[in-house]
């Protein structure tokens, strides 16, 4: 993926970890912008002026991931997923890959639990957000930190 | 050639949660890449995925191109009745590819 | 940064922080042996695990198929020969790359498969690393997830083995860089956050992520020469079979896992 080419990671050695926390993702400071501006237009989209509020959303996805091509992702609300109150709908966020929407789901009390677990992209160390609709008009949301690095060998188009 | 594999149970108790496991091969081409001559290759992805009980929607994922290659799609769903449980992956380029399963409810 | 420097600047580093002795330090005892698998993250390795979540398994039931399908001027499938791979085929992969009487070295299981092809069924080879070649491969490696790789080694393979701990060890390319060097002498420690693992090819094919499909051996060591700045082998090259023998026999008694996911 050449957007990933971007971004260098200079996470070295076995201090990756703590290193992250000090390590700026080195994006042109213009697409950043951009795309900040643009995750926070999708989630306006979804929410409009309604408050989002922290809690009952549990958002799941590994602190340093193998490979940004495919990032385990699993998302769950808390609901009893009753006739009068349940899920309507899940959105994931990111706000720095080149799109900010990542998936949405609509369900219903039908589905039993909200949930889903799949596997997503991840252009660079980032936040991924969820947010959950509620039956009854609320948003909840949860956030996720994750640590993004390149293959020490990249061998697109050299194969 | 194998489109898409679905997980779940062949029966259940009356109102048990169960849980479903698909996976779609598709390369959810993103539409960011380039060729080694630097030409854009055009989006490609499934759009939506669907899961039907017995003709009634019960589950449904708008994808973007941020959803991995070879999409997982794991959920669960309530068993209420016996009967086909059928899921449609829709997408670009006029791709679309259905999957059904019996179940047997008691 | 151009695409062409992220290699080079990577691998530089890694020299500046590798300690470049001569190639030929010890081999890794056999006690200390550990697949790729373990150096991967929890949520990676539940997905190789569960069949409902591997994506290797879609290539699986292709390779299913392909085996059932009659092909080529003989009208044969695999199945009319060999039955029910689940018979069959078990324990196969786990001996390959073996030793060709025909040819007088060893093949690996890719080319085996299309000798099949070309002699029994009459009909074209498949292309290295096309999809049905790598669904046939992987489907026959699936018969034997779990056992453990047995290499015979004998009076006709040895001088193929020796070839191929040749390579292993030689250093190679702009950055004068041998396979031991990293495999043997710095397992665990990191490449620009990756782990570097011992090099242990006990689950192909296999789905890579950075490939975002599943790939054969030949192509993920293609992947490490060109990294290492080296010229890569072409498929099916003597020195590559040479080299996944050699591979193979440093991995024996670890078990098949095929198809395995890999960052």
């Amino acid at each position: 993926m050449t957007s990933r080419r971007e971004f260098l990671i200079l996470a070295c050695g076995a201090s990756s970890l703590t290193a992250a926390r000090t390590v700026e993702a080195q994006i042109d400071p213009n697409q950043a912008a951009l795309r900040k501006a643009a995750y926070r237009e999708a989630l306006r989209k979804v929410v409009g002026d309604a408050q989002v509020r922290r809690g009952r959303v549990k958002l799941q996805l590994p602190p340093l991931i193998d490979n940004g091509n495919s990032v385990p992702l699993s998302v769950e609300v808390e609901s009893p997923m009753t006739a009068a109150d349940h899920v309507r709908a899940i959105h994931v966020f990111t706000e720095k890959n080149p799109l900010p929407d990542v998936v949405s789901v609509t369900l219903g009390p039908r589905a039993g639990r909200a949930g889903l677990s799949t596997r997503v992209r991840l252009a660079d160390t980032q936040t991924v957000t969820a947010i959950a609709q509620l039956s009854d008009g609320s948003f909840w949301s949860d956030s996720a930190d994750v640590v993004v690095t390149l293959s020490a060998c990249l061998e697109e188009g050299l194969i | 050639m194998a489109r898409a594999v679905v997980t779940l149970p062949a029966q259940a108790r009356r109102g048990e949660i169960i849980e479903i496991k698909t996976l779609a091969a598709h390369p959810m081409e993103t539409g960011f890449r380039r060729t080694q001559l630097g030409e854009l290759i055009p989006r490609d992805i499934i759009r939506r995925f669907v899961c039907s009980y017995n003709g009634v929607e019960v589950f449904r994922v708008d994808l973007h191109p941020a959803v991995a290659a070879n999409p997982l799609i794991a959920f669960t769903t309530v068993a209420t009745e016996s009967g086909t449980i059928a899921f449609q992956w829709i997408g670009d380029n006029g791709y679309s590819v259905t999957e059904t399963a019996s179940i047997r409810v008691e | 940064m151009s695409i062409c420097t992220r290699p080079c600047l990577v691998l530089a580093v890694a020299c500046v922080l590798l300690d470049l002795r001569a190639a030929g330090a010890a081999e890794i005892p056999p006690a200390e042996r550990r697949s790729g698998y373990e150096f991967m993250g929890r949520e990676t390795r539940a997905m190789q695990d569960d069949d409902a979540t591997n994506p290797g398994l879609l290539w699986v039931l292709d390779g299913e198929a392909l085996w059932k399908r009659k092909a080529g001027a003989a009208d044969r499938a695999c199945a009319d020969c060999h039955g029910d791979a689940r018979a069959s085929m078990k324990g196969v992969a786990a001996r390959y790359p073996a030793f060709d009487a025909a040819l007088g070295r060893p093949v690996n299981l890719e080319q085996r498969i299309n000798a099949c092809r070309t002699g029994r069924q009459k009909a074209a080879p498949l292309a290295f690393e096309s999809r049905d070649l790598l669904a046939l491969t992987a489907y026959v490696a699936r018969q034997s997830r779990g056992l453990p790789i047995d290499i015979a080694i004998d009076e006709p393979t040895r001088p193929f083995l020796q070839a191929g701990r040749e390579t292993f060890y030689r250093r190679q390319g702009q950055l004068n860089l041998a396979c031991a060097q990293c495999h043997d002498d710095h397992w665990g420690a990191k490449l620009a956050g990756s782990p570097i693992t011992q090099a242990h090819p006990t689950g192909y094919p296999l789905y890579r992520l950075e490939w975002q499909g599943l790939g054969s051996l030949e192509r993920r060591l293609r992947s490490c020469l060109v990294g290492m700045r080296a010229e890569p082998y072409a498929y099916g090259a003597p020195e590559f079979v040479d080299l996944e023998l050699y591979l193979m026999w440093r991995a024996r008694g670890m078990k098949i896992e095929t198809p395995a996911v890999r960052p």
